[in-house]
């Protein structure tokens, strides 16, 4: 008796010191270390190709990773000929977290389907069935693309033979605003994707920038010039109550909502030192975000979780970093720029340079784990990804 | 007394200056746009994504109309000839007009003095060291800064759009200095109104 309870003693302390994130069985959302968590393993067998493919990729970027049976935290068994039949069980307490099977769609929706299901046992949002869209060249224009967040089923949304930049998903809805230049101008246009109808939000004089709109969906921050300068402004989302949110002619670009909505977070420039700011939208003092001294950050995206803001570091080459929301120490993690948030606020997708192209990716902020998703025929540059929330 | 009589401009320049944290203080811009937004709407054919190709096109009537009216100058001749040798050029990151680019500057308002009729629109470009909407905003500045300076020079604003191609059009793909430098310009477009 003695000897089987020390022996469940040290196996647990065996546990415990070497699954770093996972204190308890069913772990819960707590905040991490970036770039320095180890992943969850697991093991997998009885499945094997596509659905191998799917499942890997699913969970690497969402920091999970690989390894046999003995040494797994979870063992994922499955497989199924027709259906897609899928177990995910906790090797240690013999719990079993999901006991699937699914039908419809295709073989890769119901593995991502089972993959959902295993993160929202372990309490996270589920991506898996979500959507990015970004921008595709098709030298030497660029048209607007909407994939599958793997980067599948990529189709064009546009077919413009223009140049189109910065897309950004309206928040809960199939429908986007991005640049275009379709009118021989720089405007904002709205897009609804259901009925395929697009109307010219902001068409002012000069360039019209880099739309980012609120979470509750009810307004559009965006970069103007039509004042002289290019400065920050925000309106209702039909357009009314234009308000100018910065009056300078230093550096404003890229804006980006917390998700409560009440601040704007930006690339600015004061006193010729660059930074990240926010401002309210309704308007007052600038407020700098301390990135630890960190050169030319830009491009930011803050967490849906409100915890993050992950930017991108100009200076030679291009880095992803994180910093905490209120400021503090960025954390560099990979080669890459224009970062965009998952809604479980722990995956972002990216673009990095690559022998002059651009391709997209998918990085693991707490495991710095990443992969590059799925190309385009052609393998055309994919740049500027906005993840759909 | 003395002390009182200094004290009020003091206090006042304190304030104005604790009222504005980190700013100069700057001379308003004098070349906003006319405040004139263009409002398009061109529904498409109906039908959902995910079924066959998610192409949307404006409607020809959408797009025709588009081109007509809004900001600017639409549906104006555009000529990339005769300001072709008056392409101005930037430091990497800046939008400051050398010494050396204002004859070309000067150059464009002597023309358009000369011909009253004409507009011009100045295209803001980078390199590709930046990020996509960095290198937006930047050009714009670029095409903001020049566009200030033609006004300066004593034509009326209204005639002189901007629009920035960020890295998106640059005339040398490669990634050498030299490409960096060409690439970092400020090119003038003639336009004419349509016959």
């Amino acid at each position: 008796m003695k000897r089987i309870f020390l022996f469940n003693l040290i196996s647990a302390a065996l546990v415990a010191t070497s699954a770093l994130a996972q204190e308890e069985l069913t772990p819960i959302v707590k905040s991490f270390e970036p770039g320095n968590e180890k992943p969850i393993l697991v093991s997998v067998s009885g499945i094997n190709g596509e659905a191998l493919q799917v499942l890997q990729f699913d969970l690497y970027v969402q920091g999970f990773a690989f390894t046999n049976a003995e040494a797994a935290q979870y063992l994922i068994t499955g497989g199924g000929s027709g259906n897609f039949q899928g177990r995910v069980t906790d090797r240690l307490n013999q719990h079993s977290l999901v006991s699937k099977a699914y039908s419809g769609s295709s073989l890769r929706r119901q593995v991502h389907a089972f993959t959902d299901d295993f993160v929202e046992a372990l309490q996270r949002k589920k991506i898996a069935q979500t959507k990015i869209a970004f921008k595709g060249e098709a030298h030497p224009n660029s048209e607007i693309y909407i994939a599958d967040f793997d980067g599948h089923g990529a189709q064009a949304v546009t077919q413009d033979s223009s140049l189109v930049a910065a897309p950004c998903w309206v928040p809960g809805r199939l429908a986007l605003y991005y640049t275009s230049y379709k009118l021989n101008h720089a405007d904002i246009f709205y897009h609804d994707l259901s009925t395929r109808a697009r109307s010219a939000f902001a068409r002012y004089g000069g360039s019209n920038m880099s739309p980012a709109v609120s979470p509750d969906g009810t307004k559009v921050a965006m970069i103007l010039s039509k004042d002289g300068w290019t400065d920050l402004y925000v309106c209702n989302s039909d357009g009314s109550d234009l308000r100018r949110l910065t009056k300078s002619p230093q550096d404003e670009s890229s804006p980006c909502w917390s998700p409560d909505g009440k601040w704007i977070c930006f690339a600015a420039k004061e006193k010729e030192h660059r930074s990240l700011c926010k401002i309210s939208p309704l308007g007052g003092p600038l407020q700098r975000i301390s990135t630890g001294g960190v050169p030319s950050p830009t491009e930011p995206d803050w967490s849906p979780d409100g915890k993050w803001i992950a930017f991108t570091i100009q200076a030679g080459t291009f880095q992803i970093c994180v910093v905490p929301s209120t400021g503090g120490e960025a954390i560099p993690l990979v080669e890459g720029e224009d970062p965009s948030w998952s809604p479980n606020s722990r995956t972002l997708a990216y673009s990095r340079r690559q022998g002059g192209q651009y391709v997209l990716a998918l990085l693991d902020v707490p495991t710095k784990q990443t992969k590059d998703i799925s190309r385009l025929p052609g393998g055309a540059s994919q740049s500027q990804p906005s993840w759909a929330k | 007394m003395k002390i009182t009589k200094f004290a009020e401009p003091i206090i006042l320049g304190l304030l104005l200056s604790l009222a504005t944290p980190g700013c100069k203080h700057h001379e308003p811009p004098i070349t906003h746009f006319d405040d004139k937004k263009g409002s398009l709407s061109g529904p498409g054919p109906g039908g959902t994504i995910g079924e066959g190709p998610g192409v949307s096109a404006l409607s020809d009537e959408a797009i025709a109309s588009g081109l007509k009216a809004g900001p600017g100058h639409p549906g104006w001749n555009k000529d990339r000839e005769t300001f072709q040798a008056d392409t101005v050029h930037f430091a990497y990151d800046s939008s400051v007009i050398r010494a050396e680019d204002k004859s070309k500057v000067a150059a464009v308002a002597d023309y358009l003095k000369g011909n009253p009729g004409a507009a011009v629109e100045i295209e803001g470009h980078c390199d590709e060291r930046g990020t996509d909407e960095y290198n937006r905003a930047l050009g714009e500045r670029r095409a903001l800064a020049l566009r200030e300076e033609v006004a300066r020079l004593g034509i009326d604003p209204n005639r002189v759009d901007t629009i920035s191609y960020g890295r998106d059009r640059r005339v040398d793909m490669g990634s050498t200095e030299a490409a960096h430098r060409k690439n970092r310009r400020g090119e003038f477009v003639l336009l004419t109104p349509p016959k």
